[in-house]
């Protein structure tokens, strides 16, 4: 066989693989977004869950997901950002960077049940913070910080040694050189990483279940002071979120619409991590162009 | 800045002991100095001085010891080698524990082999560093950009987009915006690891009219791969072999009348 020929089926076979593979994503997302998209409308978007009748919406479960969300990442991503800078900056090569690093990699491939389950066990029952956003945000940090330490970590060390140097040799400091010049320049990347990981989270019901809680209590849209028990503010309060009620109506589900809820929640949340994934390459290239050529 | 002025004050503080002084006939001066990478020594035996305002050029094959050499003069190597040895400048030894390495680099400039502007605009890369020093005075600070730019021979083709991209700039522009950099924070020396390796030849020609330009002012050290550069600019030679500073003298005498039998070899091409 000649090397043009060999090239062509080999060109070919690598097409039919991303082919397969496209027309699988798209299948699937197609799929979600055939079954899911009619059953959207405002109401569904913005009026509770009903357990027994038809009509219910996904209103608590929604906003649930999005502040245990913003919760998460206002816990994960500054250690992550610390641990990365350590990790990539500081860091030497020896036994305790090496066991950081593999324990890093062993808890970025544990399975999120288990984390749940640690999660309910030392959070939940342990530290007695209940079923709560915070028990779920403390679980959805320990399950997201791997993930996020390596972004962070891998984004720090994409910046060239050049730049580094380049710092030294003005009279800049180690800790100057890394917060204004190898920061800024890592940011589009570090940022596109949180938000990426972000889409993750937002999807994560497994170590949600046990933590943050099966239930959603009614909220009062009114009361922003997060010491009261109904407001959508409390840290304390049971929070089931959009991914958690796909999986309840399916498990359990007895509205006569439990399909159809389950298929509206579920394009919902697809759309919402699409919507973070296009963003989250977005805003890193806008980021780029803002930092990289300044006003 | 003055050594006089510290050493005269008799209730000054311990660390002004340890201020450089004055600039001298002779910049900078190494003396036994060995450079090794773990246990392997790159480099064994320097003992070079080097006279201000001129242009001293560091020659030899790859793996000479002439890179290591520079790097050492402003402690690039502090991580990655251990040094031996005294490198003294303005009468202090620099790898002393006294001395603040970071003011040392001030004092004693490098531009690396290939560009490396900040990702800022052209302007925040020349300011940037004197801004984290403390310096705010917007006027002072622009002053600073225009005249290093200048300097570098490169503010005519940039003065009217400051504001853009350094990365924009093509690889000789980033270059010369590179030397502007270093020479804004006004060092005393200027040490160049091949400036000019990774650029085209009219790029590299205008490297070195820059340079002629600087040594009115600076004390320039350059490592060059390219022989005929190191006749044309540099007014001392140095050539390394194996580690060690083989020839030390005027440039026309080294590309002329070499003293040793292995730098002859070296400049007509036998080897390297």
């Amino acid at each position: 066989m000649n090397a043009k020929l060999t090239n062509k089926i080999a060109t070919a076979v690598l097409y039919l693989i991303a082919g397969l593979v496209i027309l699988l994503l798209a299948g699937l997302l197609g799929f979600i977004l055939f079954n899911g998209v009619p059953h959207l409308s405002w109401h569904f978007l913005t009026s509770p869950s009903l357990a027994f009748q038809a009509g219910g919406g996904i209103e608590f479960q929604l906003f649930n997901s999005i502040y245990l969300l913003f919760i998460t990442m206002i816990i994960s991503f500054p250690i992550a950002l610390g641990a990365g800078i350590y990790l990539n900056e500081y860091a030497k090569q020896n036994i305790f960077t090496t066991i950081i690093r593999t324990a890093i990699e062993i808890l970025s491939s544990l399975p999120s049940v288990v984390v749940g389950l640690f999660g309910f066990l030392l959070v939940v029952v342990k530290l007695q913070l209940g079923f709560s956003i915070l028990s779920g945000a403390i679980a959805l940090t320990i399950f997201n910080l791997p993930l996020l330490t390596r972004s962070v970590e891998g984004s720090l060390k994409s910046i060239p040694d050049l730049q580094r140097e380049a710092g030294a040799a003005l009279g800049l400091s180690k800790w100057e050189t890394v917060i204004h010049v190898i920061f800024p320049a890592a940011l589009p990347s570090i940022v596109t990483g949180v938000v990426l990981s972000a889409g993750r989270v937002f999807g994560e019901a497994a170590a949600l279940i046990y933590t943050a809680g099966q239930s959603a209590p009614a909220l009062d849209f009114t009361d922003w002071n997060p010491f009261n028990a109904a407001s959508p503010l409390n840290l304390m309060r049971p929070a089931e979120t959009l991914a958690v009620h796909i999986w309840k109506i399916n498990s359990e589900g007895i509205q006569p619409d439990a399909a159809q809820v389950s298929a509206g929640a579920s394009a919902v949340l697809i759309i919402a991590v699409l919507i973070f994934n296009i963003s989250a390459r977005w805003i890193g290239k806008a980021l780029y162009k803002r930092l990289t050529s300044a006003r | 800045m003055l050594e006089n002025e510290a050493l005269n004050t008799d209730n000054a503080p311990l660390r002004n002991i340890y201020r450089f002084g004055e600039n001298a006939e002779i910049a900078l001066s190494t003396h036994d100095l060995h450079v090794f990478y773990g246990d392997n020594e790159a480099l064994s035996e320097g003992d070079l001085e080097f006279e201000r305002y001129k242009i001293t050029s560091l020659i030899g094959a790859s793996g000479s010891g002439k890179s290591t050499f520079l790097r050492s003069l402003n402690r690039m190597n502090d991580n990655v080698a251990t040094v031996k040895g005294q490198i003294m400048y303005r009468g202090i030894d620099i790898n002393s524990k006294e001395v603040d390495v970071y003011e040392m680099r001030r004092h004693i400039g490098m531009v690396f082999q290939r560009p490396n502007p900040f990702a800022k605009s052209i302007k925040d890369n020349i300011t940037f560093a004197l801004k984290q020093r403390g310096m705010r005075d917007k006027n002072k600070l622009e002053e600073i950009v225009e005249t290093s730019l200048k300097q570098a021979a490169l503010w005519d083709q940039v003065k009217d987009d400051l504001g853009k991209s350094a990365l924009a700039l093509s690889g000789g522009q980033q270059q010369r915006l590179v030397i502007a950099r270093a020479i804004a924070m006004k060092p005393d020396i200027l040490l160049l690891d091949e400036p000019a390796s990774a650029l085209d030849p009219i790029s590299t020609s205008q490297i070195e009219d820059t340079l002629l330009e600087l040594k009115e002012k600076y004390t320039i050290v350059i490592v060059t791969h390219n022989m005929q550069q190191a006749a044309r600019i540099s007014d001392y030679t140095a050539f390394f072999h194996m580690g060690k500073a083989i020839e030390y003298d005027e440039t026309r005498k080294i590309f002329t009348r070499p003293k040793v039998k292995l730098t002859n070899d070296y400049i007509s091409g036998n080897f390297g």
